[in-house]
């Protein structure tokens, strides 16, 4: 259970861990996307190219949008750039240094697409079927032209009645293969030497001003995250006062109201304290009421001078004189 | 068990989070129904269409409806937008950013239910069979048939099995063509959305990060008021549940003892708390008459003031009367102990 509890606040406490857990996931689900995806080339001359292109590249911009929009980093990242200057002045090296890791984070899941597709190889058989050299394959090589076309386009279709039982069909579609599998470890194999001598030469060139703009790139994470726990602290401790103050004004007026009720004495039960003087039917019909049809002012001045002074029970400044005395009390301002 | 209150306890405690939850949920669930759902193509001209459109359409707007049912703030946000301004005034941009956060959360499981029918293609195949370009993938050489026979057989080639149109077009062409298609249109409305995302999300900090931080906070401090009010409220019910209960069993005993015409028993020094407890009702016959009294005659709800306690320093005043006077039924005020 502890060890549960550790590794929950250590997830949320450090916001780098919570982005490559977020990164890992969503790497996860481009694989699994593309599982369940029900690839069904058209087997059609020109819409072959656009299908199986759009399948290899639209995914990746949209998986790449998406760890843009989910890495809470890049808001920050948005809001340091286009503050105001104010009295505090702006390092770009920080700005850089928070975009360049956005952005590695968010190409991890389309790149796994597209090198899940190659090696795959659907996509690639799909798109590039027409464009292959019909005299190189047995088959093709003494149809017309455009007899030539449709057949090519047909090749990623297995089940079709003219390709069913082809055997340059079969030649064409090992060859795009092939292609198509060399070119996605080609590409994973540059993704990762390029990853491991960025991670290696990083130390070589600038350390100390990396170290300084990670830092300072922490700092205004984790300001923005006080900050937001801050105003909600505040809220709920403005919150409270208004409310306080709203039933205590209610409890002034019933006293005004009932002039014989005694002062409040000291060691008077807990539970009178809590009634706060509101002890009929109508008195909390009344307060409901208020509270909908008047919400006191978000003015919490007044209690908080009357709390520093002490809880004496004068009366407000608004009953002086009966005539004076309004329906519902007004807030004053100090 | 505890793993589970911890995680709940989790989600609580930040409301947002809680809220970005149930977003969660409600999308999985919105692929998980997908999935479960068994899709029947009518097969027939003029209901294809309404029935793949209206399984494209009509379930993301039921989800969109349930996403702000499901969403605690949409009655806090009615109550903010209908209440009398009162002494407070009411700021139109936290109302505008309390509807966006709930709209925007309350679209992602139509969307994913439109991307998912979409990607699957069953829907746009159905509604749109009787659309297939005949003369682009069909066999020219077959006679021609009317428009109206056209469509019957177009109509078909949804359900495999009684598809009799092989010769005018194959099936698997149609089906291939017609799904290429929904896979695209797919694709570009997932773009499309996570674009639009990117922007919204994007664009904020650039033009109106302050006015953003402002309706941010209040709207926080909206709900945090409401749930403090409510508490309040429910320990302020308590007290007076509590003390009218016991001004009730108070009443009774006294009544009671008023009615035998002795003055109640005065509980002796060293009794201890548990005599205290039983409120001056010591027998059954009593105790049956209070339950009674309960149930046909609840007490008001009208608390009388409290007691004073005695010694309280008012020199010169006789002793507090012996017995305190009998308990008013009607709603009077206060009436005065001196």
């Amino acid at each position: 259970m502890d060890r549960f509890r550790m590794i929950f606040q250590y997830f949320q406490s450090n916001s780098e861990s919570v982005m490559n857990g977020i990164c890992g996931l969503l790497a996860l689900a481009s694989v699994k996307m593309y599982t369940c995806f029900d690839f069904s080339c058209p087997c059609l001359p020109w819409y072959n190219m656009a299908y199986g292109l759009g399948i290899m590249f639209v995914p990746p911009i949209a998986l790449f949008l998406c760890g843009l929009i989910l890495n809470r980093q890049s808001l920050v990242m948005l809001e340091e750039w286009r503050r105001p200057q104010g009295h505090r002045k702006k390092d770009l090296a920080v700005i850089r240094y928070m975009c360049s890791s956005i952005m590695q984070r968010a190409m991890v899941a389309p790149v796994i697409w597209i090198v899940v597709t190659l090696l795959d190889g659907k996509c690639l058989i799909c798109a590039f079927s027409s464009s292959v050299d019909p005299k190189k394959f047995v088959g093709f090589a003494n149809a017309s032209l455009e007899q030539v076309q449709q057949l090519l386009a047909k090749v990623p279709c297995k089940e079709d009645e003219l390709m069913r039982n082809n055997t340059s069909r079969k030649a064409v579609s090992r060859y795009l293969r092939c292609w198509s599998q060399a070119l996605g470890w080609s590409i994973l194999l540059l993704f990762i030497a390029a990853a491991f001598l960025a991670r290696w030469l990083r130390p070589c060139f600038n350390q100390a001003t990396l170290l300084q703009a990670r830092h300072w790139s922490n700092y205004i994470d984790i300001e923005q995250k006080i900050f937001e726990e801050t105003c909600c602290e505040h809220s709920r401790l403005f919150a409270h006062k208004c409310i306080l103050h709203f039933f205590e004004s209610m409890w002034q007026e019933i006293k005004l109201q009932s002039f014989s009720l005694p002062r409040e004495e000291e060691g008077v039960e807990r539970e009178e304290d809590l009634l706060r003087g509101i002890r009929h039917q109508d008195q909390v019909n009344k307060l409901l009421k208020m509270w909908y049809y008047e919400k006191p002012p978000l003015d919490v001045g007044q209690v908080t001078q009357r709390h520093l002074l002490g809880r004496e029970r004068s009366p407000p400044p608004w009953a002086d004189s009966p005539g004076t005395r309004s329906k519902f009390p007004q807030h004053t301002d100090v | 068990m505890d793993k589970f209150r911890m995680i709940f306890q989790f989600l609580q405690s930040n409301q947002e989070s809680f809220m970005n939850g149930i977003c969660g949920i409600m999308a999985l669930a919105s692929a998980q129904m997908y999935s479960a759902f068994d899709f029947n193509c009518p097969c027939l001209p003029r209901y294809n269409l309404v029935y793949g459109l209206g399984i494209l359409l009509v379930p993301p707007f039921i989800l969109f409806l349930l996403g702000f049912v499901l969403n605690n703030n949409i009655s806090m946000l009615a109550e903010e937008w209908r209440r009398p301004q009162g002494q407070r005034g009411k700021d139109r941009a936290v109302l505008r950013y309390m509807f966006c956060s709930m709209a925007q959360r309350a679209m992602i499981a139509p969307v994913v239910w439109v991307s998912v029918t979409l990607l699957d293609g069953k829907c746009i195949t159905c509604a749109f069979c009787t659309s297939v370009p005949v003369e682009i993938l069909g066999n020219t050489s077959h006679p021609s048939l009317s428009q109206g026979e056209m469509k019957q057989v177009l109509a078909r080639i949804p359900c495999k099995e009684i598809y009799d149109g092989q010769e005018l077009i194959a099936n698997e062409v149609a089906i291939r063509y017609l799904r290429c298609i929904s896979q695209a249109l797919g694709w570009c409305f997932v773009l499309l959305m996570t674009t639009l995302a990117f922007l919204v999300r994007a664009l904020r900090p650039c033009f109106t990060q302050a006015a953003f931080l402002k309706s941010r906070y209040w709207s926080h401090y909206i709900d945090i008021e409401r749930k403090l009010f409510d508490e309040t409220c429910a320990e302020h019910a308590r007290s007076f549940a509590k003390v009218c209960i016991q001004q009730f069993f108070e009443g009774m005993s006294t009544d009671l003892a008023a009615a035998r015409c002795h003055p109640p028993r005065k509980a002796p020094a060293d009794a201890g708390e548990a005599t205290e407890k039983l409120l001056g009702i010591t027998d059954q016959g009593t105790m049956n008459m209070a339950l009674k009294s309960w149930h046909r005659c609840k007490p008001p709800l009208h608390l009388h003031p409290p007691a004073l306690p005695s010694g309280n320093g008012w020199a010169g005043e006789g002793q507090p009367p012996v017995h305190p006077p009998l308990p008013r039924r009607e709603t009077a005020a206060y009436y005065s102990r001196v």
